[in-house]
């Protein structure tokens, strides 16, 4: 298949590469940029008059909820959400059901993935034995089933020793830790934001000081293991501040935030939208703020949707009753692309948020149109607006807190290892 | 985004919140409570104006004295009451609360009260039944976690009414475990939407919201310094689950610190009120000769909460 | 279109004049709120014996409070007599439909059991919808069914107008 993509916008952030021209794909890589190959036979011309020609989106995080969780989403659901959003490539979290601390697990998600030939799965291995923060996972064998990086999810380490010895043991082989930054017991029983609005509306808080001692305590674990550590979810300007001071020292760090904590704060709960109710919890103004400056400046290096679909029974309950989590693999390209249109980023900026940052965390070769680079990529219309609404939304999960909103950004065509996996018309 | 309280013509159809409802739609409350108190002091204490609706008293979480005060203010209205106990173990074993409240709408409930131990169920039902259309069924907030409580901020702001006449001029203080009190947190929205110049919370750290200066309210953690000219005193239940775990060490140390008594009240105004919305726990918030004293004002409240509870149903029931 | 109303004073001298002598010397006159509450006040000086006066409010008696919806106001229920056997002077000011009547004679009788109730009223308009007559009748008369009769008091003169409705 000789797949030519004509007249588009080309933006890759990874070569610099911002103008007008035609990209071509053969043999599933990228075969020329702007350079026709020799000898050239376009099976198929994308006209892409108009639209943006960018790399495949890569996503550090979209739960896709196999196994075990199939009532909430499957497989095939997710992974056509990701596509119509324009990833490409997508990095799961270890807590499915079983977790993923054992080679065969990673092995069947991998394979499952594969067969149905369309976003590139990495799986997340599991840091400690069923994530009980117990023992360690046989780490090497999970890197080579597949797993890009080890963490816990959601569920916080209450033993440091065992998180030190982990991270030294990570750093014998060179894997990488994804962490996020929650303390096992402040705010333990928190579900929003501990500020004003949890206090007018009667919710438990949830404090900055649980995220910014957690992040205190793994920067002071890298400095002395030395082992790479991604941070996952920040949401606080505080814990922009400690990251901030950590890279300076040139600790390698690097850290996400997920899309949502970009645009709302806790003021969007409004009247106990359970839609609203996430982890980390959305926080005030001040933060969002903070991190929406923290991406701009490259302290944060990627944003990521942390996909999390929700079935209807479990958010249409009290907002403390609500499973934590929105839908997000459609909405980050939009999303990412409103903020960059509110801050005055670039769009190259604010596009390698999403494909050459995020690839470079994940260590796989993605979020490039550089020549020879797999033939992954994302055609969309910067200038197209649409609905978010449950019938617009492939994911199985339909609880996101923008429902209802117009957001800018409609993928027409995604292209994964050269061939056309979806597909969209004005 | 639109005040759910209220319908397209700006009448009270459910009461969750005093949070937000306007100045003149809680005075209309209280004034229309007024005519309600005189029946309780009737041979034949009731009225028709509700009869033939139905009550349903939806309690997810136990409470006898506010079930009961619910119940007796329905009848009075000539309503047919019906009273749910639904443990909170078998909504989460079986069906879900919008399921619950479908099918008792399905058996011609007009008005639901419902106590829940989670801040927004309420909000929850009244948007559901909003969404479905059924305009004509109304929702009580009997009491949601710790958000609210507002039918105790009403009686309680009907009682400082009735002994104090003008909210411009006064003093109040909230004293207590602030932070898991609904009650304190409707009073409060109450209190400053009347227009009370000071709302003062007295308590230890531990049992304060963060930024609850936010709400309006000045935070105090000495008792004595709080209550120097107050006019009126509110002493909230401090519950035993609180003295566990790290909020409290003993209940004798926060009597000694935060209950009220004869020498601590002695630093309020001499014609002070002393509240308390029960059930109370003597010689942990409050002593005994200040709670069987001339200052207390606690059983006047409960006979306020039924006509305050009589008035709130009988608006909802009739918003046009 | 101008009605000619009669003048509120005269009116009521009137209605007094026909109670005197037919009226029970000890029975109640309880007025219903409010306009017929400032007549009930006005009535034992006017008409000879011992009449206790009482007021009462209808609101919550009313057919139609739930369109017309609850209205405000302390303007309480007052019984200052027994009412279980006692002879009971409805004093309303102007008889339309019937329904408010109705309202006070079933709130009456949530108070105890009269041994008799009759009617006292300064203006029968006429247009009944329930079968109430008026034992007592200052005037008699008609206006359209868009207006409205009102009694007013200003300082101590009771004044009769016409409003749309």
């Amino acid at each position: 298949m000789k797949l030519e993509i004509a007249h588009g916008r080309i933006v890759d952030p990874a070569s610099g590469v911002d103008r007008e021209g035609a990209i071509y794909l053969a043999d599933g890589v990228i075969a020329g940029v702007d350079a026709r190959p020799s000898g050239w036979h376009a099976t198929r011309v994308i006209d892409a008059r108009g639209l943006v020609v960018a790399p495949g989106l890569v996503d550090v995080s979209a739960r896709l909820r196999e196994p075990g969780l199939e009532y909430k989403a499957t497989l095939e659901s997710e992974v056509s959400a990701a596509i119509a959003g324009g990833v490409t490539s997508l990095a799961c979290p270890p807590d499915t059901d079983p977790p993923l601390d054992e080679p065969g697990l990673v092995e069947m998600l991998k394979h499952r993935a594969r067969s149905l030939n369309q976003a590139r799965v990495y799986p997340v291995g599991a840091l400690t034995v069923g994530l009980a923060g117990q023992s360690l996972t046989e780490m090497a064998e999970l890197t080579e089933a597949g797993c890009v990086a080890f963490s816990q999810a959601d569920i916080p380490l209450v033993d440091t020793d065992l998180l030190w010895r982990a991270m030294q043991y990570a750093a014998t082989f060179g894997f990488p830790l994804w962490l996020r930054a929650t303390d096992p017991h402040i705010g333990r029983n928190g579900i929003a934001h501990d500020g004003e609005i949890a206090t007018r509306l009667g919710l438990a808080g949830i404090p900055v000081i649980a995220e910014t001692i957690a992040l205190s305590t793994i920067i002071a674990l890298v400095r002395d293991t030395g082992v790479r550590v991604h941070v996952c979810r920040i949401s606080s300007a505080e814990s922009v501040a400690l990251v901030r001071a950590a890279k300076r020292e040139g600790l390698p760090l690097s850290c996400d935030v997920a899309i949502h904590h970009l645009h709302l704060s806790d003021v969007d709960i409004g009247w106990f939208d359970p839609n609203a109710r996430l982890i980390p919890p959305l926080r005030s103004t001040r933060d969002r703020a903070a991190l929406r400056a923290g991406v701009a400046d490259g302290t944060i290096d990627v944003v990521c949707s942390d996909h999390a679909p929700v079935d209807d029974d479990d958010k249409q309950v009290p907002f403390g009753e609500a499973a934590p989590g929105a839908t997000g693999l459609e909405l980050l390209l939009p999303l990412t692309l409103k903020w960059a249109s509110e801050e005055g980023v670039p769009l190259a900026n604010a596009l390698a948020r999403i494909t050459s940052a995020p690839a470079r965390v994940m260590g796989v070769q993605a979020g490039t149109l550089a020549s020879g680079a797999p033939a992954d990529v994302c055609i969309f219309d910067p200038n197209a607006w649409w609905k978010v609404e449950r019938s617009a939304l492939r994911s199985q999960g339909k609880n996101t807190p923008f429902l209802g909103l117009e957001v800018p950004g409609r993928v027409r065509c995604t292209i994964v290892a050269g061939q056309v996996v979806h597909e969209s018309s004005p | 985004m639109r005040n759910p309280q209220l319908n397209a013509n700006g009448a009270l159809t459910h009461l969750l919140t005093l949070e937000g409802l306007p100045a003149d739609v809680i005075r209309n409350i209280l004034d229309t409570a007024d005519p309600f108190v005189s029946i309780g002091e009737r041979e034949v204490k009731k009225v028709p104006l509700l009869r033939g609706k139905a009550v349903f008293n939806l309690f997810f979480e136990n409470s006898t004295r506010t079930r009961t005060t619910f119940e007796i203010a329905a009848k009075r209205l000539s309503a047919d009451v019906i009273n749910l106990n639904i443990g909170a173990s078998s909504t989460s074993k079986g069906e879900t609360l919008l399921d619950t409240i479908d099918n008792l709408v399905a058996m011609d409930a007009d008005i639901f009260v419902v106590r829940h131990s989670q801040s927004g169920a309420p909000h929850l039902i009244a948007q559901h039944l909003c969404g479905q259309g059924r305009s004509h069924v109304h929702v009580v907030n009997a009491g949601d976690g710790r958000h609210a409580h507002p039918t105790q901020g009403l009686l309680d702001l009907y009682t400082i009414r009735h002994y104090k006449k003008d909210f411009h001029n006064l003093t109040v203080a909230i004293v207590g475990d602030v932070l898991h009190s609904r009650v304190a947190r409707s009073l409060i929205h109450g209190l400053t939407t009347l227009g009370t110049p000071e709302v003062r919370v007295i308590g230890t750290r531990t049992l304060m919201p963060s930024h609850v200066e936010a709400m309006g309210v000045r935070v105090f953690t000495d008792m004595r310094e709080g209550l120097r000219g107050c006019d009126v005193v509110v002493m909230l239940r401090l519950q035993s689950e609180r003295m566990k775990g790290a909020l409290l060490p003993s209940a004798g140390e926060f009597f000694k610190n935060y209950g009220l008594t004869q020498d601590k009240l002695a630093l309020a105004k001499p014609d002070a009120i002393v509240m308390h919305p029960g059930p109370m726990n003597r010689g942990v918030e409050i002593d005994s000769p200040v709670a069987d004293g001339e200052r207390a004002v606690i059983l006047p409240q409960v006979t306020f909460g039924i006509a305050v509870r009589m008035a709130v149903m009988s608006m909802i029931a009739s918003a046009a | 279109m101008t009605t000619q109303l009669p003048d509120a004073e005269a009116t009521l001298v009137a209605l007094a004049e026909r109670m005197r002598g037919a009226v029970a010397y000890e029975a109640a006159f309880v007025g219903i709120y409010s306009g017929g509450a400032w007549l009930a006040e006005r009535l034992p000086a006017l008409v000879p014996g011992d009449h206790p006066v009482g007021f009462i409010d209808v609101s919550f008696y009313r057919d139609d409070y739930a369109t017309a919806g609850l209205k405000g106001g302390s303007r309480r229920t007052s019984l200052p007599f027994n009412v279980d056997g006692a002879t009971i002077v409805l004093v309303d000011d102007v008889l339309f439909t019937g329904r408010s009547v109705r309202a006070a004679i079933n709130e009456l009788f949530d108070f105890g059991r009269p041994a008799r109730i009759e009617l006292a009223v300064l203006i029968d308009r006429g247009g009944r919808e329930l079968p109430i007559e008026p034992t007592y009748c200052g005037a008699r008369l008609t206006v359209a069914q868009d207006l409205s009769i009102v009694l007013s008091r200003d300082d101590d003169r009771l004044k009769l107008d016409v409003q749309k409705a």
